[in-house]
């Protein structure tokens, strides 16, 4: 079956009713999306599809076909973090680090459909997302400053210093 | 001056009849008390007033979202406005705190405030003109022994000339009937008792009545099955969509629980009356469970058979996969949904075999796409069944090949009409729907004093 991540073609042998999931890390050693639960109740695993954020451990192979699938790895590289990476880097966001890129994903669904976000509204759509370490206030920070690096990068002028 | 004379007299017919109607609608306000001693009340009476503030439901709807019970503010949205509750708690002067029990009392009867103003029928007093002085009594106590709140809730957005509540008192000539409850000597006393609270406090007609144009509970079409907050009410007449029919036993467990396993968990706006409904006496919830089932009447032996039957082939799985790769309605039934609904962990925590569920069955897809878009989400601070949603998972498209296999799978009605349109609507909220956890803990709760739990 054909699957497109990150802007690439993939051809995977996976049965039509694997989760997403497997077939990121196992398959396409995309290992940014974690398993948590395996019952889309923790937030580990969220990707985003056609720029939805969704639990991968839930979403089976047959239904993303053709469709559009982001990791985590798609949004920058170490040596160039996009604007959410940089933000979470810069905010120090992670404590043990596992919530992470669920939490991106589901920032970045979040501010390409409002780059405006208030605060209640990030809460609202963070919620899914579960963090033990208790980062929450500093993931927020991260998130607003996200959405402030974005504004910038879309005047076209240089972001200020951290 | 013919011409002159009838001028005149439509002139005066009208004052006549404006003023007549204001005469008929004109409520006297009571006089205000200073607010009563909490410790002036009998604690036996505080705790049946509790009882009956659960089957009441008084807590779902006087609350805002978060806050605190009873403390009024939250949005319902009518189709002639939006109405914010009211405070009753026993602030002075946001709440009931100088209402005299005489005021409540005609607030529940009569739906009139204390200052003699009609209150919209978003209030059921359609059905808590049913309740006894002792009941109101009782219910009266409890309300004025909760903590004193000060919160205004917002303005209510109704338009002109909906605005003006003297208008109120034609509906309530129209629709609303007034005495109390007549015992049906033909029946038991529990079907009695269950019939007064169902129809009175309880107010099950509120959501599982469908309603007319001016918004009243159509009479000649009782439980005939509703519509509340983008949900289906189902109905719970003889019209009754569950595969497997209810009866008193089940009623009386799902109402307890939540759940029953030959029917599914309560969602949407039902979640939290079974939340509500769990501080009950037994004997009231038995006493419910005999009223509603009666209401569909004797089921046919050969409905039972094929119920039977049905939860019987439930516990044989079909063991089916998936063909192919294409995202047929089955496939995607096949890949996301049945390792839950054909799963075997039991209810509450795993999911209800299709077969026995209503959703499939209902008279519209609304019921079902709601899950399936929004899931139920885990309750704060109690276990709780738990579905994921699907919204950004599933592509419109496969949405509706999923709901139209499921519909043709499990219910031998005819397929759903507009199913695209129906699951675009509800995606964008174009038809707004509440989610809500399957179960959650009453916010009523929290205002409860030692020694008055259930």
């Amino acid at each position: 079956m054909k699957i497109k991540v990150n802007g690439r073609e993939h051809e995977v042998e996976s049965d039509p009713d694997t989760p997403l999931l497997y077939v990121l890390r196992n398959d396409l050693a995309l290992n940014g999306a974690k398993f948590g639960c395996g019952l889309g109740q923790c937030g580990a695993c969220t990707v985003m599809v056609d720029n939805e954020a969704v639990f991968s451990c839930l979403t089976p192979l047959l239904v993303v076909q053709d469709r559009e699938i982001t990791t985590v790895e798609g949004l920058g590289s170490i040596d160039n973090p996009g604007p959410l990476q940089r933000a979470f880097i810069e905010e120090q966001a992670a404590q043990c680090g596992y919530c992470i890129a669920g939490m991106m994903m589901r920032a970045e669904s979040l501010l390409q459909k409002n780059p405006h976000p208030s605060d209640g509204e990030i809460r609202a759509a963070l919620e899914p997302n579960l963090c033990r370490c208790g980062t929450h206030m500093r993931i927020l920070r991260a998130v607003r400053r996200a959405a402030e690096l974005m504004r910038i990068a879309a005047l076209g002028t240089a972001p200020r210093a951290p | 001056m013919t011409a002159f004379k009838t001028f005149l007299a439509i002139i005066g017919l009208c004052l006549a009849v404006t003023l007549g109607f204001v005469a008929i609608a004109w409520r006297a306000p009571i006089d205000p008390v200073s607010p009563p001693s909490a410790s002036g009340f009998d604690p036996a009476l505080v705790r049946r007033g509790a009882q009956l503030a659960a089957a009441g439901n008084c807590s779902t709807c006087h609350t805002a979202p978060g806050g605190r019970a009873f403390v009024g503010g939250r949005a319902l949205p009518t189709p002639f406005g939006t109405i914010y509750s009211t405070n009753i708690t026993p602030d002075p002067v946001t709440g009931i705190g100088r209402w005299p029990e005489e005021a409540f009392r005609r607030a529940l009867a009569e739906g009139v405030d204390r200052a003699g103003r009609h209150l919209y029928p978003a209030f059921p007093y359609d059905h808590f003109r049913l309740l006894t002085r002792d009941d109101a009594r009782a219910l009266y106590a409890f309300f004025m022994t909760r903590e004193p709140v000060s919160a205004t809730p917002s303005a209510n957005e109704v338009a002109f000339p909906l605005n003006v509540r003297m208008l109120l008192a034609g509906w309530k000539i129209l629709f609303l009937r007034q005495g109390s409850y007549q015992q049906n000597p033909a029946q038991s006393e529990a079907w009695n008792r269950g019939a007064y609270l169902a129809e009175g406090l309880a107010h099950c007609g509120a959501c599982h009545t469908p309603r007319n144009r001016l918004g009243a509970e159509k009479a000649s079409e009782r439980f005939a099955g509703g519509e509340v907050e983008g949900w289906n009410a189902y109905a719970l007449n003889e019209a009754s969509p569950a595969p497997v029919p209810w009866d008193a036993d089940s009623l009386r467990f799902y109402l307890t629980n939540g759940w029953h396993d030959a029917h599914g968990v309560a969602r949407g706006p039902m979640a939290a009356v079974v939340d509500n409904l769990a501080a009950i006496p037994d004997a009231d919830m038995k006493a419910i469970a005999t009223y509603v089932a009666s209401i569909a009447g004797e089921v046919s032996a050969e409905r039972r058979r094929a119920a039977e039957a049905l939860i019987a082939n439930t516990r044989n799985p079909t063991g089916q996969s998936i063909v192919g790769t294409e995202a047929s309605g089955e496939n995607i039934f096949y890949a996301a949904c049945a390792s839950c609904h054909e799963g075997d962990r039991g209810l509450p925590f795993g999911g209800v075999n299709l077969a026995l569920s209503t959703g499939p069955s209902g008279p519209n897809p609304d019921n079902v796409i709601n899950v399936v878009l929004w899931g139920l989400p885990p309750a704060d601070g109690a276990r709780s069944p738990v579905m994921p949603g699907f919204a950004g998972s599933l592509s419109d498209q496969q949405l509706v090949a999923l709901l139209s296999y499921v519909r043709s799978r499990f219910s031998d009605k005819p397929a759903w009409a507009n199913l695209d349109k129906e699951v675009r609507d509800a995606k964008s909220g174009g038809r707004p729907s509440s989610v809500y956890p399957a179960h959650g803990i009453d916010p009523a709760q929290a205002t409860l004093n030692r020694g008055e739990e259930p």
